[in-house]
């Protein structure tokens, strides 16, 4: 920056975009705001709100209602397995995409991504059935095959996009050093690639996370994650706003969390290597 | 805690004993309405009973259709026991996909369910499903503002005078609504109150040969009629209000009316949850002047086991468990008397306890006027009151009822509408192969 | 430097991938298009098992001709168009104030990230309910405050209300991509036109566009991969009222609400062409880009 910032420009970009941030987050603030207050507070105008009491009581009545641990238990089982079983699969084949690239690269690549443009709604019968024939219903298993390959794509995609930036002379170094394959991609290529593996098993656990189309529809009760659990929610009787609130402050908490721990991984691994 | 355990799995213990069948663990899914999230909160007690352990699959209603729909079709065979409706239990019944409910214990005494209950929950004199809570529709009102309009709800009112009331104890300035009515899209939502409003004016929604009624005169009167009352009296955006919205606003004391299901009563009742609990009075659903059917419809929520099921002696205990009048017993000695899952049993309604309860006379009244095999001034080809006991009929109304609702948002007008629905209804039951 | 041998080794590592994925679109593709030659009603009794009666082309014409069918794609369109056009021009402008120099950035990004950790059900509930209602929402406190009639967005603003709780789940993906174009932007490029006088929005227009062309497309690509598909949002909000009925959706009644497989099936073929034309459209302009 070889421009000098006035303090006053400064102040004004802080003030802005503060405003347009808090802005943003406001929605998930307020939810967070709700599930500490008593339902009949919670439907009231917002200066209201802000000034009625606190309360613990929306979480005690969430989890007598329905069992937390074993949802988040599963949630955290279906993420990360589905992420990492897909990273297995992945690697191989972006490697292969990335260093030896033939015409068709792309066009693989692209039709990899257009899989997930089927509208999941379409292949819920033929799933379901394959699904029972397998014995596969309501096992975290399963849920973690499927969610793999909804995400298989995208991991693809977006290790390939990191390998392509590591220049190919060092491989090219280490095969003449007389490295085999697998040591290369074991001890050259996988420490390089570290960083990108990590925002794409970031960006990938938020998204197995978020699935809410096959892990309702292909559970019961012992693999259902958090998107079950919000799913008995959306409109019991009476007032629920701040149970809703509680409700969904529990489901999102985990992630919202680990996102913000990583978040610069996570930055790096939306950009998808676009942008360098 | 050690001594409870201790005393628990001697119980069980005990159980197992004495029935000679091992514990097993039921999968259950359920709906997310306030008696059945009860019922979880009292599993304890049937665990305590028969060793068996429950794991529940809790579901809003609309998500819990289309899972076991999907399961029960597929016969995927994910749940011991499914929590379904008036609706599917004939249709699946027939279709073999239900275990019969025959062989009940003496204790359990069948006959002691409601008739239009068990009726309704059978297909071919077969009992299917048992009947955990029942319902009708009727008026919920406001005694302090009713009284304030100068005006007195007579027993059995007709639209006419309900529109007049409605509009008499209309107050936008102090935010009251002189009636609040689903307008929600969805069979179950708004599309169940308006086909009942239908049959009050005389519509149905079939001929005899299966042919749309949607262009009748009938139907277009009741449609205008409820929109323009709705326009007039409603509260704002009554096209997205459903049972849960209109349930809230009554509690929040912003309705002066409430045309909606009858267990409703004890939540509006309730002082814990309601601010006008002392304020409320009931009546029988509304009908048109000269019409000689009330807006009553008629359902239950009740548990059915899917056919092929692999522990059919437990599910079975458990439903015996869960819609006996022990239960009943045991609701009442927890919450009280008002808070008993309603309309299943005759003996509840004889009960000297639940005499007192306000709203039990004109509960059992409503479920007795509801009549699926007539629901309708004109002969129908279908049983069913608020809904069409074919498998077609959810999709269809669904797509029907959205139609409805535009009209109440103001996005189109009755005419459109009725046109529209009338192709809807049409072209699906030629694609049935019903025309 | 790809030599014979490293490229059977390269077909061989990426067999697993290709192998799985082309499953994984095959058996339920063919069943897709299996089902929707077949008159398929699971309620009337109709399964595998009992074999399906052959329809011929009866479905697709039934889906084509019904009235809900050409409305279904516009929204389709509408609500996929819409959310592109404002998360990348919001995009736009949120990345180029981030990129200023100011107090707190960090925790500014973090603020505007978070929405997209959100899962699609809990923002739909959320927005619906605490937001958008009527009677209790927060927005219709803060009409009333200010003595205004409290929006009925669900009803009539359906189409906009959705389009706006899917920009707000998105917005934070596109800003962070269009952001970190704008970092690596060569500030002394920006400089030099500054210098020479150049309007700021001429300089945004000749420099700064042209720079993030790339992340566009990638926003653009990845987006409307997701876009096509949302389903939560219009579930828990309209149910599919209020003229938000999405091809997506339109597929779901048939297939799960009136329980026609068949029909729904052969909806399920034309989403799949419409995804298709979608992505050949798609492919041409990211293929020009990403070579870049």
């Amino acid at each position: 920056m070889a421009r000098a910032v006035t303090t006053q420009r400064k102040t004004i970009n802080t003030i802005i975009a503060w405003a347009i941030g808090l802005l943003i987050f406001f929605p998930i603030l307020w939810i967070i705001i709700l599930s500490f207050k008593a339902e009949g507070d919670a439907i009231k105008t917002p200066i209201a709100v802000l000034t009625s009491g606190w309360t613990l009581e929306n979480y005690g009545v969430v989890q007598e209602r329905s069992d937390y641990a074993k949802h988040f238990f599963n949630s955290v089982i279906l993420a990360f397995g589905s992420t990492i079983l897909g990273l297995i699969i992945a690697v191989p084949a972006a490697w292969s995409m990335a260093f030896v690239p033939s015409k068709r690269t792309k066009d693989i690549l692209l039709w990899m991504l257009s899989t997930k443009m089927l509208p999941a709604v379409g292949v819920l019968y033929p799933m379901y059935l394959i699904f029972i024939e397998l014995g596969l219903l309501d096992t975290r298993v399963g849920l973690v095959v499927v969610l793999m390959l909804i995400n298989l794509p995208i991991i693809v995609w977006m290790l390939y996009t990191y390998f392509r930036e590591i220049p190919g002379e060092i491989l090219e170094a280490s095969r003449m050093d007389g490295a085999s394959l697998r040591e290369e991609i074991l001890y050259v290529l996988t420490p390089m690639a570290i960083p990108g593996m990590a925002s794409t098993v970031l960006l990938n656990v938020i998204l197995a996370w978020n699935e809410a189309f096959w892990t309702l529809n292909l559970t019961a009760a012992k693999a259902a994650p958090l998107t079950a659990f919000i799913a008995s929610y959306s409109s019991p009787e009476g007032l629920f706003y701040a149970k809703l609130s509680a409700a969904s402050t529990m489901a999102i908490a985990p992630i919202l969390i680990m996102g913000w721990f990583s978040q610069k991984q996570l930055v790096r691994g939306l950009t998808f290597g676009a942008v360098k | 805690m050690k001594m409870l355990t201790r005393a628990l799995l001697g119980a069980s213990a005990l159980s197992l004993f004495v029935s000679g069948v091992s514990a097993e663990t039921l999968t259950i899914a359920t709906v997310n309405n306030g008696d059945m999230i009860r019922m979880q909160g009292l599993t304890d007690d049937f665990t305590e009973k028969t060793g068996h352990t429950v794991e529940w699959v809790t579901l809003e209603e609309n998500v819990l259709r289309q899972r076991v729909t999907t399961d029960i079709t597929t016969k995927g065979g994910a749940f011991d026991i499914m929590t379904i409706g008036m609706y599917e239990t004939p249709i699946w019944g027939k279709q073999g996909w239900l275990v019969p409910l025959d062989g009940l214990s003496a204790d359990y005494d069948v006959d002691d369910l409601l008739p239009a209950m068990r009726s309704g929950l059978s297909a071919d004199g077969t009992l299917y499903a048992a009947p955990f809570y029942g319902e009708s529709s009727m008026i919920m009102y406001r005694t302090d503002l009713m009284e304030k309009a100068g005006m007195e709800m007579p027993e059995a009112p007709t639209w006419e005078f309900i529109r007049k009331a409605a509009a008499a104890m209309t107050d936008r300035g102090n935010d009251i609504n002189g009636i609040c009515l689903r307008g929600k899209a969805g069979w179950g939502e708004g599309g169940a109150l308006i086909t009942v409003t239908a049959n009050s004016f005389g519509a149905r929604w079939f001929d005899e040969d299966w042919n749309a009624q949607f262009d009748q005169p009938e139907w277009k009167e009741a449609l205008t009629f409820f929109v323009d009352m709705m326009n007039e009296s409603g509260p704002a955006g009554y096209a997205t209000n459903g049972f849960n919205e209109n349930l809230s606003l009554f509690q929040q004391g912003k309705c002066g009316m409430w045309i909606d299901a009858t267990v409703a009563a004890s939540f509006v009742t309730n002082p814990d949850d309601s601010t006008v609990a002392d304020k409320v009075g009931f009546a029988l659903a509304p009908n048109h002047e000269g019409v000689d059917k009330h807006a009553n419809w008629l359902w239950a929520w009740a548990l059915a086991i899917p056919a092929g099921s692999q522990k059919v002696d437990a599910a079975k205990e458990f439903i015996e468990w869960a819609t006996s009048k022990d239960y009943i017993e045991l609701v009442a000695s927890k919450e009280g008397w008002a808070n008993v899952p309603p309309g299943a049993r005759t003996s509840l309604y004889e009960n000297p306890n639940y005499k007192d309860i306000p709203f039990a006379k004109m509960t059992l009244e409503s479920i007795n006027l509801a009549d699926p095999q007539n629901p309708t001034v004109k002969p129908v080809p279908y049983t069913g009151v608020q809904f069409v006991a074919i498998p077609e009929f959810a999709g269809i109304a669904t797509e029907v009822s959205q139609e409805f609702s535009a009209v109440y948002a103001g996005q189109q007008t009755v005419d459109e509408a009725l046109a529209k629905a009338q192709a809807i209804t049409n072209d699906a039951m030629e694609a049935a192969g019903y025309r | 430097m790809a030599t014979q041998h490293s490229r059977s080794a390269a077909r061989f590592m990426m067999a697993p991938a290709v192998v799985l994925l082309l499953g994984w679109m095959l058996i339920p593709l063919s069943m897709t298009l299996f089902f929707s030659f077949k008159k398929y009603l699971p309620l009337r009794g109709d399964s595998l098992g009992n074999g399906l009666d052959w329809v011929g082309f009866d479905n697709y014409v039934r889906f084509v001709s019904s009235s809900s069918f050409w409305p279904s794609v516009i929204t389709t369109l509408l609500i996929v168009g819409g959310v592109l056009i404002i998360t990348v021009v919001l995009g736009i402008l949120l990345a180029i104030l981030l990129d200023q120099p100011m107090w707190g950035q960090g925790v500014v990004r973090i603020l505007v990230i978070a929405p997209f950790f959100v899962m699609p059900t809990v923002s739909a509930l959320v927005w619906k309910n605490l937001f958008m209602d009527p009677g209790n929402g927060f927005l219709a406190h803060v009409y009333r405050f200010f003595g205004a009639t409290p929006v009925e967005w669900l009803s009539q603003a359906s189409l906009q209300s959705i389009i706006m709780i899917v920009s707000w789940q998105w917005l934070p993906f596109a800003t962070l991509i269009l952001l970190t174009a704008i970092q690596s932007l060569d500030s002394e490029q920006l400089e030099a036109a500054e210098m020479d006088g150049a309007p700021i929005l001429s300089r945004f227009y000749h420099i700064v566009l042209p720079h993030l062309a790339r992340a566009i497309t990638i926003v653009i690509l990845i987006q409307t991969i997701f876009l096509l598909s949302i389903f939560a949002e219009i579930f828990v909000t309209t149910g599919g009222a209020f003229g938000t009925r999405t091809l997506t959706y339109l597929i779901y009644q048939r297939v799960l609400e009136s329980q026609n497989v068949g029909l729904g099936s052969a909806g399920g073929v034309y989403a799949i062409i419409l995804a298709n034309i979608v992505a050949i459209f798609l492919m041409r302009i990211v293929g020009k880009n990403l070579d870049a």
